[in-house]
C-alpha cells in the first residue's frame, strides 16, 4: 500500500515556505464547514441580528424622524431617517460580524472542541483564525447588503454608487470587529466576560453619533468618541454612502487594517497556545 | 520506500520529557515506533500516556528532548507532519451539528481533499465503518459505539500512514469493543503503523506487536505482550481468597509456596508454572479459600509487579 496521497502532497507543497507552521493555505475549508451548519440551522437566530438596525431605522427614523424633521450635514439638508441610516448600515456590519466572532466562536471553542478537531489536521492556527473570522465578516456583509436593500425600497438611498461603496466600506468595518471579537473571545475564559463584551456595545451604539451629532459633547469627549471603532465605522460608510470622498477616509481604513492585523495576531497567538502547545 | 531490510523508523523519541510548571508529566522516555507495528502504550490514568501521544499528534509541544515523526520535528513542521497523521482523540470531538456523511467531507476538505475524491472515499469509509444506514444522521444522535467508529473513519480520510488512537475503547460495551477492535485488525493489515494507549490489559494483549508499560510520566518495561509476561511474570496465577479477615493470615503462610506472592486487599495471587499443583499443595497445608482460580499471567501482572499496584483502581 502506497502512502503517497493527496493530503500529503498538497502538505508539502507549502513545506518550508514562510508560516508554513501555522498556515496551510486552507481557510476556506472552515469557512465551507460553517456554510454546512448554516444550511441545517434555522434561518431565523441569523435573521435575528440583521432585525435590529431596520426597526432603530423605522423607530427612530420615522417615529423621532417625525418630530425632528431636517438635519444639515456637511451643508445639505437631508430627513433624520436618511441621516441615521448610514449609520444604522456600519452598526448592521458590526452586529453581524460581533455575534459570530463572539457567542459562536466562544460556543466552538469551549464547548464544542472544534478547534481542537481541526488542528488535528494539516490545518494551521492561522487557517481557523481566518476562516472563522471571514466567515463572521461574511455575516456582517450580507447584514450589510440585507440593509442597503431594506433602505432602498424605502427610497431612502442617496445614488446608486455611494450605496455600492457604502457597502464595500462595511465590508472592511465587518472584517474588523471580526477580527478583533475573535482575538478578544479567544482569551475570554467565561460567559460573564463575554457579557461585558456585548454590554459594551450598547453604549458605543448609542453615543457614538449614530442618532444624533457628535457636537452636542463637550470637546474632550468628542475626541474620546472619536477614538471608537464604531464611530470610525460610521464615519467612513456615512462618507461614502455620500460620496463625500477625501484623503481622511484612509485614516478610517488604516484604523480598521490595524483592527484587522491585530485580531488576526492575537487569535492566531491565542490558538497556538490553547491547542498546540 | 526504504531499501534497507531493516524496518523504517517512523517516531523516535529520545528524552522526551513534558513537565507543566513543577509537575512531571513525561520525565524523558525513549522509544520507536516502526512502520507498521501495532505500538501500545499502557499504563493506568495520570501515567503519561495522553501527554506523550499529544506530543507525537503535533499537538503539544515538548519541553525537552528530541522527536522525529517520519524524521521530522513536530514543533516546526504541525501541519505537515500531521497530514500524515489520523487523530483518534480521547474525547469525540465530532461536529455536532452535522451529519455523519458530512464529518467526513468537512474533515477531509480541512485536509484540502477535493469533493470529488472525497465522495468515492467516504463511501468506503461508511463502509469500514457499518455506518452506511446513518449517513444523515446527525453524529450527536449517534450511539458511544458509533461515535467512535466515526471518529475513526474520519481520521482514515487522509489515507494516514500513521493512526494514533488515544484510549480507543473506553466507555464502550464489550460488544463494541470487539466490533472496534475487528476493524483496527483490518487497518494492520493494510499496513497502518497503529500508535494506542489503553489502561486496558485485554485490549493490549489483542491489539500490540509492542508495548511500553507507564508508570508516573516513566517507562517501566518494553516488549512484546508475550515477552513482558515471560519476563515479569509467571506462566500461571492462583488467585485465591479467604475472605477479607483472613487473606493477611494465610498470606504469611504462603510465603514460601510458589514463585511469588502479591497480597491484594481482597485476594491474594500466587505466581508459579503450575496453579493446580499449588492449589494441591495449599489443600494439604490445611489451608481452604473461599474461592480460588487458576488462570494465565497477564500483563495485569506484569504491571502489578512492576509498579506494586493494579491498574484499573
Amino acid at each position: 500500500m502506497s502512502f503517497i496521497n493527496a493530503a500529503i502532497t498538497l502538505a508539502e507543497r507549502r513545506s518550508g515556505k514562510f508560516g508554513s507552521s501555522i498556515f496551510a493555505g486552507r481557510p476556506g475549508t472552515v469557512a465551507e464547514r460553517n456554510l454546512r451548519t448554516l444550511r441545517s440551522s434555522s434561518g431565523l437566530t441569523f435573521a435575528a441580528g440583521f432585525v435590529e438596525p431596520v426597526l432603530f431605522l423605522i423607530a427612530f427614523g420615522y417615529g423621532v424622524g417625525g418630530m425632528v424633521g431636517t438635519i444639515t450635514d456637511h451643508g445639505k439638508t437631508i430627513s433624520y431617517a436618511a441621516y441615521i441610516m448610514p449609520a444604522l448600515l456600519a452598526t448592521s456590519a458590526m452586529n453581524g460580524a460581533i455575534f459570530d466572532s463572539t457567542w459562536n466562536v466562544y460556543f466552538k471553542m469551549q464547548f464544542a472542541k472544534l478547534y481542537q478537531g481541526m488542528l488535528a489536521t494539516s490545518l494551521g492556527t492561522l487557517d481557523v483564525a481566518l476562516g472563522e473570522i471571514g466567515w463572521a465578516m461574511f455575516r456582517g456583509f450580507v447584514y450589510a447588503i440585507g440593509f442597503v436593500t431594506v433602505v432602498g425600497a424605502l427610497g431612502l438611498l442617496p445614488s446608486f454608487g455611494g450605496a455600492l461603496l457604502a457597502i464595500a466600506a462595511a465590508g472592511i468595518v465587518a472584517f474588523a470587529f471580526a477580527s478583533i471579537g475573535m482575538g478578544i473571545t479567544s482569551y475570554v475564559k467565561s460567559f460573564q466576560q463575554l457579557d461585558m463584551v456585548t454590554f459594551l456595545l450598547l453604549p458605543m451604539f448609542l453615543f457614538s453619533g449614530t442618532l444624533f451629532p457628535l457636537s452636542i459633547f463637550p470637546e474632550w469627549a468628542q475626541v474620546l468618541i472619536n477614538a471608537l471603532p464604531l464611530r470610525q465605522a460610521i464615519d467612513l460608510v456615512r462618507d461614502c454612502m455620500n460620496l463625500n470622498l477625501s484623503w481622511s477616509l484612509l485614516g478610517h481604513v488604516s484604523y480598521f487594517a490595524v483592527m484587522i492585523i491585530g485580531g488576526l495576531f492575537f487569535t492566531t497567538r491565542r490558538l497556538t497556545a490553547l491547542f498546540l502547545r | 520506500m526504504t531499501k534497507s531490510s531493516e524496518p523504517e523508523l517512523v517516531i523516535r523519541a529520545k528524552g522526551l520529557r513534558k513537565t507543566y510548571g513543577d509537575f512531571v508529566a513525561v520525565a524523558g522516555i525513549d522509544f520507536e515506533v516502526k512502520r507498521g507495528e501495532a505500538f501500545g502504550l499502557l499504563g493506568p490514568n495520570g501515567a503519561g500516556k495522553s501527554t506523550t501521544m499529544r506530543m507525537i499528534t503535533s499537538t503539544l509541544q515538548r519541553t525537552e528532548g528530541e522527536l522525529t515523526i517520519l524524521g521530522k520535528d513536530p514543533d516546526k513542521f504541525g501541519p505537515e507532519i500531521r497530514a500524515h497523521l489520523g487523530v483518534v482523540p480521547q474525547q469525540d470531538n465530532l461536529d455536532r451539528q452535522l451529519t455523519v456523511w458530512e464529518n467526513i467531507l468537512v474533515y477531509g476538505r480541512y485536509f484540502g481533499l477535493s469533493r470529488k475524491f472525497l465522495k468515492n472515499k467516504i463511501e468506503e469509509l461508511l463502509a469500514f465503518a457499518q455506518l452506511e444506514e446513518k449517513r444523515n444522521v446527525k453524529s450527536e444522535e449517534l450511539s458511544g459505539g458509533m461515535k467512535r467508529r466515526l471518529t475513526i473513519a474520519r481520521g482514515l480520510v487522509n489515507e494516514p500512514e500513521i493512526l494514533l488512537l488515544d484510549e480507543p475503547t473506553t466507555g464502550l460495551d464489550p460488544q463494541a469493543r470487539h466490533v472496534l477492535w475487528d476493524r483496527l485488525f483490518r487497518l494492520k493489515e493494510l499496513g497502518v503503523t497503529l500508535v494506542l494507549t489503553t489502561h486496558y490489559m485485554d485490549e493490549a494483549e489483542q491489539l500490540c506487536d509492542r508495548l511500553i508499560v507507564m508508570d508516573k510520566g516513566q517507562i517501566m518495561a518494553e516488549g512484546s505482550p508475550a515477552q513482558l509476561i515471560k519476563d515479569y511474570s509467571s506462566k500461571e496465577v492462583l488467585e485465591v481468597r479467604f475472605g477479607s479477615a483472613g487473606n493477611s493470615n494465610a498470606a504469611k503462610k504462603l510465603q514460601k509456596v510458589g514463585d511469588r506472592i502479591e497480597v491484594l486487599p481482597d485476594r491474594i495471587l500466587i505466581y508459579s508454572s503450575n496453579g493446580e499443583k499449588v492449589l494441591e499443595q495449599l489443600t494439604k497445608m490445611g489451608l481452604k479459600p473461599v474461592t480460588s482460580l487458576v488462570r494465565r499471567s497477564s500483563l495485569e501482572d506484569v504491571f502489578l509487579r512492576l509498579t506494586g499496584r493494579t491498574l484499573v483502581d
